[in-house]
């Protein structure tokens, strides 16, 4: 490690400086607050709170409802993870092996990335509307009445699909160079001691992919708990009640729209902690078996 | 084991490059063929068509009595050794050595047998449970060569396997490899840029220039009797003088002398002449024969490389270090020793006197200059 000197003590905190304000304003000061107002019940109209310990947190664990919604965080999240890392790997070692017209291949490919959440909501909700949806028509061609917003079922698979679909560019794009990176003489190494190519990218390409591969663990799973708002919230809303959310929606929901302020704080709160020991886990027996070059 | 045949082999890529064209080598089983020449001369482009990790354009290569084009590198029974290892970083010294015989439903304790052998050959028994990060280069390239030990292929291919080793490893891994391939017997195909590997290695040297073949034979009849200019200037160090003279009749006229040959040439007029640097020899004033100015001297510690100038022609003499240089220099070369190429094509012709070596030095004339 090199040991850079600072003619001052102070400079290197200094340079930090703006890093550790956007975090302690947006991320530890929010954090502070929930767990605080978490312990209170608020008076939607603003006129005080009273403490009521761990009431909130007890109410949302045992609500059947807030259990449900998790079930199906769960299913969406694993669903989600899963299947946006295997077509974007997938998709990501087609593409290494185009010779001709990659590049054409490649930017088609990573252009949905461009698109904001809400939009790409908004336009999976075009391929699942009703009337001029194309994914609809095509389940009626196959006999399958779709009915996005009012079935649970329909909605929770165009929600996976739209979600995917959104993520599969981001995945491929590290997976891609992740692959260029593994040196071509040990894919021809490999090619020479092994004859089956799908043994050569379970023995040689996905291991040396690892390290990429943990880093896009980590990323989608955070999407698809957090960053997938966008696509539910342009989904689900204003229609009727029950359709499928996810625990982050139901923050909102209760928070913004319910003006439950402290079970939305208790609920955000055990959101950090799941997420916390999430990490942890993936860190402590994911990342060993991970082969850093 | 296998014999391997090439044959009328070129690459032709898609932007119309020939990298090689029309190259047949006949090499027996058994056999050390080293293929040399400088960088884009096409050996590797050549090695990686008969790896099968390039597509041949044109012609044929056989391993055995099978014609292999259309078949897959893992089916050709070869095995190749890399310039920069290609070991599997993310599998141990013994995984890396069996990954290609476990590949090939080899039995476990088949395996371990031939992995045993092959590390205790190169040394390796006690860096079995390693990673190659944690080896050095020798051990990484002994573990290459271990990879291709183990499989007992008919055929090694070595892509440039010594030139990211320092100098003194890459001498100990010269011997290593030329040992260990007489012993195992494997026929093999080595690649490399550098002359003096290519020397010492070679059963027979193979020297391409610009795709093509420019001689084939063993070391020491290149070496003596270079087909072209370009061999000759690249086989040896130092490099041949080469040097424009003119034949008169059984006369060569070279700077300003003149030297009787004492049979004619096949040729006459304007000529390339190669010399040797540790043929020429020094003599003090003009005892010698071609008046000789000194440029610059290197000193190699068992010998001095003496630049110079011949009439207007740079010439360098390779001379024990323990003769003292003179003030004013000549410099004689028997004629047996002389090299004629043909001055447009740099082709060699052959004479009579060649290789008749005298046992002293002939009396040349000096011309007056």
């Amino acid at each position: 490690m090199k040991r850079v000197q600072f003619s001052s003590p102070y400079l290197p905190y200094l340079f930090i400086a703006p890093q550790m304000a956007i975090i302690f304003v947006f991320f530890y000061w929010p954090s502070v607050q929930a767990i605080q107002s978490s312990f209170y019940l608020e008076d939607p109209f603003g006129f005080g709170s009273t403490f009521v310990g761990l009431s909130n947190y007890s109410d949302a664990l045992g609500s059947v409802q807030y259990q449900s919604i998790a079930r199906f965080t769960l299913l969406f999240t694993v669903l989600v993870t899963f299947l946006s890392l295997g077509i974007g790997m997938l998709l990501a070692v087609k593409a290494d092996a185009v010779l001709k017209g990659s590049s054409t291949y490649k930017t088609l490919l990573i252009w949905v990335y461009a698109i904001a959440p809400p939009v790409a909501g908004l336009m999976g909700m075009m391929f699942f509307d009703q009337h001029i949806g194309p994914l609809v028509k095509l389940a009626a061609f196959f006999g399958w009445d779709m009915k996005v917003g009012l079935n649970y079922n329909d909605t929770a698979i165009a929600m996976i699909i739209v979600s995917v679909w959104k993520q599969i560019p981001y995945n491929f794009i590290f997976i891609l160079s992740g692959l260029q990176g593994i040196p071509v003489s040990i894919r021809e190494a490999a090619a020479i001691d092994c004859r089956s190519g799908m043994r050569r990218f379970w023995t040689m390409t996905l291991p040396l992919l690892a390290p990429t591969a943990f880093f896009l663990l980590i990323i989608n799973m955070t999407y698809s708990l957090f960053d997938t708002f966008g696509v539910i919230d342009v989904m689900v809303k204003d229609k009727a009640a029950n359709n499928p959310i996810t625990l982050v929606y139901k923050v909102y929901m209760d928070g913004f729209r319910g003006n439950d302020l402290g079970g939305s704080s208790a609920q955000s709160v055990i959101l950090m902690i799941v997420v916390f020991v999430l990490t942890i886990f993936q860190f402590r027996f994911i990342e060993r078996r991970v082969h850093y070059n | 084991m296998a014999s391997i045949g090439i044959k009328d082999v070129s690459k032709i890529y898609n932007g119309g490059v020939t990298a090689v064209s029309s190259v047949s080598i006949d090499i027996a089983d058994g056999e050390f063929i080293v293929l040399v020449g400088p960088s884009g001369c096409g050996k590797s482009t050549l090695l990686r068509m008969v790896a099968g990790l390039e597509a041949i354009s044109e012609g044929s290569v056989t391993i055995g009595d099978r014609v292999v084009n259309e078949v897959d590198p893992a089916d050709r029974d070869i095995a190749m050794v890399f310039q920069n290892y290609a070991l599997y970083p993310h599998m141990s010294v013994y995984e890396n050595l069996a990954y290609g015989l476990k590949n090939r439903r080899t039995p476990k304790a088949e395996i371990d047998a031939r992995v045993a052998e092959a590390a205790r050959m190169l040394e390796l028994q006690p860096y079995l449970e390693r990673k190659p990060r944690a080896l050095s280069g020798g051990q990484r390239q002994r573990v290459a060569m271990g990879r291709a030990i183990v499989r007992k292929p008919s055929a090694f291919l070595f892509d440039e396997p010594l030139s990211n080793l320092d100098a003194k490893l890459r001498v100990s891994m010269r011997g290593e490899i030329k040992r260990l391939q007489r012993r195992v017997g494997t026929t093999s195909i080595y690649v490399t840029h550098d002359q003096l590997e290519a020397m010492t290695l070679a059963d027979r040297l193979v020297v391409l220039s610009g795709g093509k073949i420019e001689q084939i034979g063993r070391p020491l009849d290149v070496y003596h009797r270079p087909a072209t200019t370009f061999v000759a200037s690249f086989i040896g160090s130092p490099a041949m003088n080469l040097v424009t003279g003119e034949l008169h009749g059984s006369k060569l006229a070279l700077g300003p002398a003149l030297i009787d040959l004492g049979a004619t040439v096949p040729t006459q007029g304007a000529v390339t002449v190669g010399l040797r640097a540790e043929d020429l020899h020094i003599h003090d004033g003009t005892k010698g024969d071609l008046p000789f100015r000194i440029d610059y001297v290197e000193e190699l510690g068992s010998q001095r490389l003496v630049h110079g100038v011949v009439g207007d022609q740079p010439l360098v003499a390779a001379i024990p270090s323990e003769i003292p240089l003179p003030e004013t220099a000549s410099l004689s070369i028997a004629t047996a020793k002389l090299h004629f190429f043909d001055s447009k094509s740099g082709q060699r012709i052959d004479w009579v006197g060649e290789g008749a070596i005298a046992a002293s030095i002939p009396a040349m004339e000096v011309a007056a200059s």
